[in-house]
């Protein structure tokens, strides 16, 4: 397959070698000797707005569900600036521990094609929510559980951060202050200090109601601790 | 009451100084860098990065976050690296699986941003398509692809984007589908225009469409840009040549093929997408 691997401008040298073609790939069932190489990441930009964000996003929860919580707060930069043009995407096992999800966040107008909503009865366990020009993020969605294989660990919500400026997204985690005991044995948490364990806590301020703020980088007088974020090999 | 009749204070005219008047609210911004200064950096970068290959580094696959050269990403980046979560360790981790979707999810219109309004868009129809694959070679089935870019003259339909070209009542930019048993998947659009930010001046971007991928796995989640074989303004954007590995960058370029060019009707461009991250199925081979 022919591939744009020189610049015609003349910037860019050639590659040493032919990339791996994934095209020519073992399908499905084989596995190529070495793994193939990723496609790079690039920044979301600042006009995904008209694309990417649904109606319904930041509801996980299925309507007037009991037990329905609040989870919102900030991202804000190493100037400590509300990001207002961020984008976050929330993942979770569902209420029974669940890991396979279910179709239906994005539920279509069959007439107009429009995002109608999700229609209330799966759990899809799949939130996005764009910040706001202060910066703010407010996602609905039942209390975090634990995987059904393993019971006894400590729940938490799977962000991912997408940002104009981020060139690359960012994985972070939102643990619950009512799970300290299960945070303990948290292969995560428990190899963090606690000032940056700290940053993965949701902290109660309301009724059924958290916060948990986004600091990309840690200002330079230190009062906004940056997140921890995560990389999965 | 007496009014008193406003006096402005007499003012010296000092030559040089700046000129009397009502202090701004905000400081005027600083003047944006040149071109030149932008194209140094990357090459700095560049040349950096080249060293780094040679003593044998690991090549890195995505961008860094602290591209300077990308000068949003400055105050944005993490300073501290990133905590590793390796999934033979914690092969429970709740990232290693990831949100379903199915045909409630899309249309079929989604598919071709052609055909989203009454009108035909301007500019030149084309076809893309290719795979989306795992780094183990699996296609990706069944997973949401979503896209969206600017018009043919480089502008989106965005009330952020300022760029003084005109809107395509006949054109969105915004498309989704799903991918095939195969992995695949296919839209129907028109190629964006390049067009201006403002980086730094004279700031111009490749035409791109922007893509957002799922895998089987949320640790697989991805969002990049597709651009064009030949494109002139490859070297002068400091978003594409953030990624410093040759290679890697050329993995962002579509390929023209023939094949896939529809008589008088489209012309074809073939983009293979590999996603990266563990995932569950990957723990139970031993990955």
């Amino acid at each position: 397959m022919p591939r744009a691997t020189t610049d015609p401008a003349g910037t860019d040298r050639p590659t040493a070698a032919p990339e791996p073609d994934p095209a020519a790939a073992p399908d499905p069932a084989g596995t190529p000797a070495a793994p193939l190489p990723p496609t790079p990441s690039q920044t979301i930009g600042p006009f995904y707005g008209y694309a990417l964000p649904f109606r319904g996003g930041e509801q996980i929860a299925p309507a007037g569900r009991p037990g329905t919580i609040v989870l919102h707060g900030r991202v804000r930069d190493g100037d400590g600036a509300p990001v207002p043009d961020a984008l976050l995407e929330f993942w979770q096992a569902g209420p029974d521990g669940s890991l396979t999800g279910a179709p239906g966040s994005l539920r279509r107008d069959p007439v107009t094609g429009a995002v109608i909503g999700r229609h209330g009865l799966d759990f899809t366990g799949f939130g996005r929510v764009p910040t706001d020009a202060d910066g703010r993020y407010v996602l609905h969605t039942l209390p975090a559980t634990a995987p059904a294989g393993h019971p006894g660990a400590a729940p938490y919500l799977a962000v991912c951060v997408f940002a104009r400026g981020l060139l690359h997204h960012l994985f972070t985690r939102v643990y619950f202050p009512e799970h300290a005991e299960a945070h303990a044995a948290d292969p995560l948490l428990s190899r963090l200090p606690d000032d940056r364990a700290r940053t993965l806590l949701a902290h109660p301020d309301g009724p059924d109601r958290y916060r948990f703020d986004v600091q990309l980088q840690q200002t330079a007088d230190g009062t906004h601790e940056e997140t921890v974020f995560l990389a999965f090999r | 009451m007496t009014l008193t009749p406003f006096t402005p204070a007499p003012r010296a005219f000092v030559p040089g100084a700046p000129l009397p008047g009502p202090r701004p609210l905000v400081a005027p911004a600083p003047p944006l860098p040149t071109q030149a200064d932008i194209s140094r950096e990357i090459a700095a970068r560049s040349a950096a990065a080249e060293r780094d290959r040679a003593a044998g580094a690991p090549v890195p696959a995505h961008p860094a976050r602290d591209y300077t050269p990308y000068r949003s990403s400055t105050p944005r980046h993490p300073q501290r690296p990133p905590v590793e979560i390796d999934h033979l360790a914690d092969p429970e981790a709740v990232e290693l699986t990831g949100p379903a979707f199915g045909v409630t999810d899309v249309t079929d219109l989604d598919a071709d941003l052609t055909r989203q309004h009454p009108g035909e868009p301007l500019g030149e129809r084309i076809t893309v398509t290719g795979r989306v694959l795992d780094r183990t070679g699996r296609p990706v089935r069944g997973q949401l692809v979503e896209i969206w870019q600017a018009n043919a003259s480089g502008r989106y339909a965005h009330q952020r984007d300022q760029h003084p070209a005109p809107l395509d009542p006949n054109f969105t930019g915004v498309g989704r589908c799903l991918t095939d048993d195969q992995g695949r998947y296919t839209f129907t659009t028109i190629r964006p225009g390049a067009y201006p930010w403002r980086n730094h001046d004279n700031a111009w971007r490749p035409a791109h469409i922007h893509f957002s991928l799922f895998g089987t796995a949320f640790t697989q989640r991805l969002i990049t840009q597709m651009y064009f074989p030949g494109d002139p303004l490859f070297p002068y954007d400091p978003i594409l040549q953030s990624v410093t590995d040759p290679a890697a960058r050329a993995r962002l370029v579509a390929a023209y093929d023939h094949e896939l060019s529809r008589p008088e009707r489209t012309l074809g461009y073939r983009w293979d997408i590999v996603l990266d991250g563990p995932s569950a199925t990957w723990t139970e081979e031993g990955h």
